[in-house]
Parts: C-alpha cells; structure tokens; sequence
C-alpha cells in the first residue's frame, strides 16, 4: 500500500505540473539570481581560464555586462564552456541563457528554429594558418593541402565554398572542437589551419614555437559575431541587444568607467549621455529593468573600447587592431542606434 | 508482542497463507496493472506535450526535409562517391559505412589478437603469462578515450612529414598524412578474372561437400581435396591468357605536399584501429581464458589418453567445445567495439556521431537527427545480434 501512495503522490505532482505556466527568460534569472552564459572552450583574449578556474576574456566580459544590466552585479553570471556542437541544444533546451560564444550570425542559424541572433559585438572574417618552414605566402599556394578544421561551424563551409570556386582540391580533417583541431596542426598532422583571424591570432600563440607560424594575409569570409538567446523571448532578446549598444554608445558619447560617477552627477552633460546613465529619465523600465542598468554596465564592466583594450587590445598579447571593430566615427562598423 | 508473533508463527502444522499485500493474480492484479499502464502513459504524455509545446514555441523545425538539402562540407574519408555538393542524408551514409569499416576492421584484429593473448594467458611459461596479464589488465583500466588519443597524438607525433616518408618497396609509404598504399584500377580483364574467380571458389566449395560426404573406402581424406584448388587455379589462369590483365596497380608517387595516386588510409583511422583493436583484445582473451576454462578437465586427459599430443588437443577437442561459451559474450564484445567506434569524434575520424553532430549544428534540428542517428545505431547493432545468434543456434548442443 505504501508503494501504492508514493505512484498515486507521484502521478498527481505530474498532473499538476502539467498546468504550470511558461516563465519568462528574465523572470527565470531574476529568481535564480545569476545569468548563465555559454561560452567557448578556450581562445587566448577572448575566452580563457585564469589560475583559479575564473574565466576572462572579451566574451566573458559582455557576459559580465548582461549581469550587471540585469541583476545590477557583474559577478552574478555562470559561465559554461561549451563546445560548437552543444552550443544550441543547451540554449534551446534551457541550460544556459545566452550563448556569449563565437558564433557568426548565418542566415540558416537565424532561421534554423529555436535560436535568435542579438547584435554583432566582433566583425571578423576567415583566415588561414601555416608553418613558415612551408614557404607558402599566398592561399592560392595551398593547393592539395590538408587543412584542420573545427566540426559543426562556418569555417568547414566556407572553405568548401573558397576552395571550390578556385578549384583548389584540398583535404579536410574535422574535429570535435577547435582545441583538439590546433594540437592536431600543431603535431604537423595538417598543413594548414583555418579559423576567425582573431582566433588565429589568438591561438597562434599557444602553440609549441609561435614564431614558426604566420597567419596568410587573406580573408575569405565575412563573420559577424555576437551573442544567441532563444526565440520567442523578445525581452530578453532585447536586453542582451540593448546591454551591448550600450557599451558602444557609451564609447561614443566618451562615458568610461573612470568617468561615469562624474558624468552621472554632472548636471552640463548631454541629454543622451543623462538618458543611458538613468538621469532624468527611466529608460530601464520598458525592458523590466532598473534606472540604472546602463549605468551599472559602464561602471562595472566599462565601455566598447575598454572592454576590447583590456582582452584584445594593442597592449595585450593578442594585439588585435581595433580595424573593423572600430567606432563608425573611425571608420569601423561598431554603431549603436540612439538612445532616445 | 514479539513472543506473541512467533507463537503464530511456529505454532500448529496447518500454516493459514497470509493476505498478500499486492495481489499476483486475478481481478485485483489486474487494476494494479491497469494503474501502472495509466501512470506511464501520463507520464510518456507529459514529456510529448512538453517536446511539442517547446518546439512550437521556439519555432524549431521539424521532419525530415533536411536530409535533401545539400551538405556544403567535406568528409575525410568516403569510401563511396561524396562531395560539398552532396545531400545531408549521403553524408550520413559515408558516416554509416565508415563506422562499419572501423568496427569490421578492428572486431575482426581484435578477435585474432584477443585468442591469441587469451590462449598466452593460459600458457604453461610464467614469463609469458605474466605479460599477457599484465597486457590484459593495464588496457582494460584505462579509459578508452585516453588509449584513442595516445595512438593518435602519441604516435602520429613520431611519424615523419611526407618527404620523409617510411616507404616499404617504394610502393607503401607511411607518414604523418596517412599510409600510402597502391590502388588497385579495373581493366579490360576484370569481368573475366570475377568470374573465374566465382567458378573456381563454387567448384572448391562443392568439392569440399562432395567429399565430406562420401569418404574413400581406405577411410582416409577424398582425392576430390585437391580438384577444388587445382580448377581455381586453372580458371583464373585462362582468365588472364584470354582476357589480359584483371587490375592495374597505382602506386603513390610524390608530387608537392602530398602524394599522389595510390589510396590513401588516412591517420585517424589507424590510431581508430590501433585503439580499438587493442582495447577489444583484451576482453576478447579474457573471454578465451574463460571458455578454456570452462571445458571439462576429463576432456584433455581423455585426448591425452588416445595418445594426442600438444597443438592438436586444443584445435580439435578444446577449442571447439569453448566456443559455445565464448560466442554470446564475443557478440556482446563486437556490439561494443561498434558502440565504441562513436569515440572517433574526438580524434577527427568521419563516423556517425561527428557527421551527425556537424549536421546537427548546421541544420538546427537535433531531435530528428538524434532520432536518425539512434535508429542507425541500433539496427547496426540489431544486425550485429541477429547473425550472432543464428551461428550461436549452430553451436547448441543437439538435445539428447
């Protein structure tokens, strides 16, 4: 009898459960207090574990910024490594929130089902890697090689596309992950490794000699990169958006994190600048945020251009020129709508 | 009231069955059952509408449509005809069969190693014992995955770049791109030598029957032993006077990076054959050891005592009899090396889950292509036991 109740007690919690309703995105981090974010493996300035586990990089760092909109504190956020291939399944299905990973915005991921791109934080593009000792300089010197190659991302499909159209026969060797692909080249399994410039800078300098590796100077692809929430959750979908305008806007309008107390007590400053930092005005609100959300972003976090000087800058060894990942002011293609 | 319990129960020779608490049998086991069957299908419900409500609301696609559309990369190895421009469901074919010739390929070495070690184990030389222990016990405790990649970067990292390439012959190279090996091209007389070749094996094999069945009166082997391998030979020899050479060999020749012509085996599924093999092996010999074991002492006494000597007895007597206890669990162990042969997605071998995988990330629909993935595996391995089980059925003691 008693194992009886326990299947009775059991049927009827299912049944009950069964009416529950669908929480939102924010509702759901609001109650559990952090945002999870999935990110990748490793990639030297933009993801990497420090001595304690603690991840930094470029991309953790916009996961930082999304808590810090949200739940006010930078440090509420979980990140998760995760590998190219479970990247969706685990946003889809609820694991993580927001996938801050290295993911290029396609058209058939946008309209694959169950995923939403935010906005692009990293415009980059595809490059290739070889030893020096090979004596090649140019792409079109890579007739027949073996190239090593991440599975499940753009980077298999746009080489097939390149190499096809230049009828270049070539040798693909496909891994599970893009770290087990470089220890592949770097063992001297292929003669050739393909991945975002930014990521070949980056990983280039893990390798056993980095010097005897140059990075070819073409670049055979467009890869907008930027943060994936799920679809049908046009909130969320907007805060991550507008957490990253923010950061843009910010290093428009000149708010760094040095000077945005000043900025927020300065009654002279520019009716945009009083309308991201919360003065005067709540734009927070119409997202479900607080006042103070951008602000707590710039403060915490800092702004577009501090975030990629701290991770990827000319003063760090990745040594990444700001190029296309400049202000639109600069000639790049970084440009946030208006606050208004 | 202890004293009372026990007086119940020793007391008197009539013992009254006590009132089961859950009936076995009639109407009331009936509505237990009735209950459970309810439970479950609210349950297996439960989790549809869940799946169906979720993927509606995230407007996933569903069906199978993708499996048309073309797949836009490359695969390493195909063993048939695959390019970019193929279909998401011809990649998962040359995944299929490449993780079919994985698993033929390194059941079939496994099984010669694992007999081999198994019969060392049970050798009368303690040196040679020992080391066919320790082989058994140091490969059965490491984690496949770690044995995967110690033979594909442990190992791949000591091979030579292709100038310098380990060359056998001038026509077999082995480097860090693969083992070069010739190719063999059809030519005119190739039609011909297949059929001699079928003639010649039929006429063998009718042979092999024909004299088992009637044997010669002096009791020793039928003179037709020798017609089956003398009409091959003749046949084949025809064959190529009438109809010219049946295949032309390609060799690998050096040219730029690579090599050129030939066939070529690429690293990964070496270091898959090496890994895997091994790692059956070792189960294999247990298995071996086992079924040796298992076979009656009376029976080497009794072939001893008919005055048979060394190899013999284990070919003809022992060996024959352990194979009705070492062929399930061997088919069991086949089952594995196939479910094993899913690892090769960690070190860039094209089977099935790392097709499937990059599939699943291009298309967006990871419930259909587990579905397909899981009912592929599954009838591999369905096959895997059903041919076990028909040679099993060959090896049941006949009933008295």
């Amino acid at each position: 009898m008693q194992k009886f109740r326990i299947l009775l007690a059991a049927a009827a919690a299912l049944l009950v459960s069964w009416v529950a309703a669908q929480a939102t995105t924010l509702d759901d981090v609001k109650a559990r207090g952090n945002v999870i974010c999935g990110i990748a493996v490793g990639a030297p300035g933009f993801v990497f574990p420090d001595n304690n586990g603690v991840y930094h990089g470029f991309d953790v760092d916009f996961c930082h910024a999304i808590g810090a909109a949200v739940l006010g504190d930078a440090k509420k956020v979980q990140t998760i490594p995760l590998e190219p291939r479970d990247v969706f399944p685990k946003l889809t299905t609820g694991a993580v929130d927001v996938l801050t990973h290295r993911l290029t915005w396609t058209y058939n991921r946008d309209n694959g089902g169950g995923i939403e791109f935010a906005a692009t934080y990293f415009y980059d593009g595809q490059g290739f890697m070889v030893p020096k000792s090979l004596g090649v300089t140019r792409l079109a010197d890579l007739k027949g090689a073996n190239i090593c190659v991440s599975q499940g991302t753009t980077t298999e499909l746009n080489i097939a596309d390149y190499f096809k159209s230049h009828q270049m026969p070539y040798q693909i060797v496909t891994f599970n992950g893009p770290d087990v692909a470089r220890e592949a080249y770097n063992q001297g399994r292929c003669d050739a490794f393909s991945n975002d410039r930014s990521s070949l800078a980056a990983n280039r300098l893990v390798l056993t000699h980095p010097d005897d590796h140059i990075v070819l100077p073409e670049t055979i692809s467009k890869e907008p990169i930027g943060p994936w929430v799920r679809q049908g959750d046009q909130q969320w979908s907007h805060i991550v958006r507008w957490t990253l305008f923010a950061t843009m806007a910010a290093e428009e309008l000149g708010i760094t994190q040095a000077n945005v107390d000043d900025l927020r007590k300065n009654p002279d400053a520019s009716p945009e600048v009083k309308r991201i930092l919360g003065v005067g005005d709540d734009l927070g609100q119409k997202m479900g945020l607080s006042a103070d959300w951008a602000y707590n972003v710039i403060k915490q976090v800092g702004n577009y251009g501090e975030i990629f000087d701290r991770n990827i800058g000319p003063n760090t060894p990745i040594k990444l020129q700001r190029g296309q990942n400049a202000l639109w002011k600069n000639g790049g293609l970084i440009y946030a709508p208006p606050f208004r | 009231m202890k004293s009372q319990a026990l007086e119940q129960g020793t007391g008197g020779g009539e013992a009254r069955p006590r009132a089961r608490r859950v009936p076995r049998n009639g109407a009331g086991a009936l509505v237990l059952q009735g209950v459970v069957l309810v439970v479950l299908a609210l349950f297996a419900a439960f989790i549809i509408r869940n799946v169906v409500l979720n993927v509606a609301r995230l407007n996933i696609h569903m069906g199978f449509a993708f499996l048309s559309r073309p797949a836009g990369f490359e695969i390493a190895q195909h063993l048939v005809d695959y390019s970019a421009r193929s279909t998401y469901g011809a990649a998962l074919e040359v995944a299929t069969l490449n993780t079919l010739a994985i698993s033929a390929a390194s059941c079939a070495l496994a099984t010669i190693l694992g007999f081999v070690i198994g019969l060392l184990r049970l050798s009368k030389n303690q040196l040679v014992s020992t080391v066919a222990l320790a082989y058994v016990e140091v490969v059965r405790n490491v984690p496949l995955l770690l044995q995967l990649f110690f033979w594909y970067f442990a190992v791949l990292g000591t091979l030579p770049l292709p100038r310098q390439s380990l060359g056998l012959f001038g026509a077999i190279y082995l480097n860090r791109r693969g083992l070069y090996i010739p190719a063999l091209q059809p030519e005119a007389g190739f039609a011909a030598a297949a059929l001699a070749l079928a003639l010649g094996i039929a006429i063998w094999v009718g042979c092999v029957f024909l004299a088992r069945r009637h044997p010669s009166d002096t009791g020793g082997a039928s003179p037709l032993r020798w017609v089956g391998p003398a009409s091959l030979v003749v046949l084949l020899v025809l064959a190529r006077l009438l109809f010219g050479a049946p295949l032309a060999v390609d060799t690998p020749q050096l040219e730029g990076f690579n090599f050129h012509g030939g066939a070529l085996i690429i690293p990964e599924f070496l270091a898959m054959l090496a890994g895997l093999s091994i790692f059956g092996a070792a189960f294999v010999a247990e298995l071996v050891r086992g079924g040796v074991l298992a076979v009656p002492r009376g029976q080497t006494e009794a072939a001893l005592a008919l005055g048979l000597r060394g190899w013999p007895i284990n070919t003809r007597i022992v060996l024959p009899q352990a194979m009705r206890i070492i062929l399930p669990p061997l088919i069991t162990q086949y089952i594995s090396i196939l479910k094993n042969s899913s690892l090769g997605a960690a070190i860039a071998y094209p089977e099935l889950m790392l097709v499937s995988g990059t599939v699943l990330n291009q298309t967006g629909q990871p419930i259909d292509l587990m579905a397909v993935t899981m009912a592929i595996y599954l009838a591999l391995c369905l096959g895997i036991a059903a041919i076990g089980n028909a040679i099993n059925r060959r090896f049941h003691l006949a009933a008295p």
